[in-house]
């Protein structure tokens, strides 16, 4: 079994290629900032303690365009909301963490973190060390965000136009690498395209709702699939 | 606006998004069908990630051309995906193809 600190490691090393989808954005986030009215601090502040890429994002859009605090915070919770699916996802694996592990579970869940988490939860070793898994990815995802946007308020006019480079499709890429081996099943499988084609006809809905929206129509297809078939795993190739 | 005023209530709002499920986990009771269900969860949301972001590579305009770097390199992880089962590989073969993509198509 392996011991917290190797945990801890694995999950570093394993979040490496969503940290590299993620450092243009750190970047940008950085750089378009104080443009939209935040200082320096609150900048790296905003990177630090919300450590949530979209609705960062989506606040200083609003800010620009002179929205008031209240808005801009119900924003927030409506762009942010789909990390309580995630920590509903989780929950079957946390409920004999203690209260301290749950908060820092709790405060380090994003997207990334969730997707790379999830699968070490899902493996069937005993180990209760796996929160440490979690938090090596985590903290990893986390110092990253925040160096980055570091460095995008600090050199981000220096770097020519990060968005072009397609780091960021080193996200796709990991998450495409992550999906396919759960669809073993036909349940699975039509939640997956379900989900898929949802998202893409929901794409127009604001603040991220198309995600939640196409998330719940795929958990339901799958357990209504489930339900309705008995589960045969498809014929491996 | 006091900006670090916000950075605190969109701070605050989030993390109690993320924590009081699992701050009540001990009480809730999770059935059998609920635990099911939540099982879709992990491909489900990494679907609803993952689709939007090939095949409307601005946010807002559907691009399903062959022209569509994000969409080429796409199909090849998942190709590589089913044929490897290696992340790593995925990764790896899914940016070449993008990028290698995106310069032949420059």
């Amino acid at each position: 079994m392996r011991s917290p600190r190797q945990e801890a490691l694995a999950g570093a090393r394993d979040i490496v290629p969503l940290i590299v989808g993620a450092i243009p954005f750190g970047i940008i986030f950085g750089t378009l900032a104080e443009g939209s009215g935040l200082s320096f601090g609150a900048t790296v502040g905003m990177s630090a303690f919300v450590f949530a890429g979209s609705s960062q994002f989506i606040a200083l859009g609003l800010l620009a365009a002179g929205s008031t605090l209240p808005l801009i915070v119900l924003t927030t919770v409506v762009v942010n909301l789909r990390h309580m699916l995630y920590a509903a996802s989780l929950l079957p694996y946390v409920q004999g963490a203690s209260q301290r592990w749950k908060a820092v579970i709790g405060f380090f869940l994003t997207d990334e973190a969730f997707a790379i988490a999830i699968r070490r939860y899902l493996q069937p070793d005993p180990s209760p060390h796996k929160h440490w898994y979690y938090l090596g990815a985590a903290v990893a995802m986390y110092g990253n965000w925040v160096l980055c946007t570091w460095l995008g308020l600090t050199v981000g006019q220096l770097i020519p136009n990060a968005a072009a480079w397609g780091l960021d499709f080193a996200m796709v890429a990991t998450f495409i690498g992550m999906i396919v081996p759960y669809a073993t099943t036909q349940p699975v499988v039509g939640a997956i395209i379900v989900a898929g084609i949802v998202a893409v006809l929901a794409n127009g809905l604001p603040h991220k709702l198309g995600l939640m929206v196409a998330a719940i129509a795929g958990v339901v297809a799958g357990f209504t699939l489930e339900t309705q078939l008995a589960p045969r795993p498809k014929a491996k190739g | 606006m006091n900006d670090w005023l916000l950075v605190a209530s969109m701070a605050l709002v989030t993390f109690l998004i993320r924590y009081s499920l699992l701050a009540f986990s001990g009480r809730i009771q999770l059935s059998p069908k609920l635990v099911q269900a939540l099982g879709y969860v992990p491909p489900v949301v990494l679907t609803a990630i993952v689709v939007p972001a090939v095949v409307f590579p601005d946010g807002e305009t559907l691009w399903l051309g062959w022209q569509n770097a994000r969409l080429v390199g796409a199909i090849a992880s998942v190709i590589l995906a089913l044929w490897r089962k290696n992340l790593l590989l995925t990764i790896a073969g899914g940016m070449a193809a993008f990028w290698g993509w995106q310069w032949l198509v420059s």
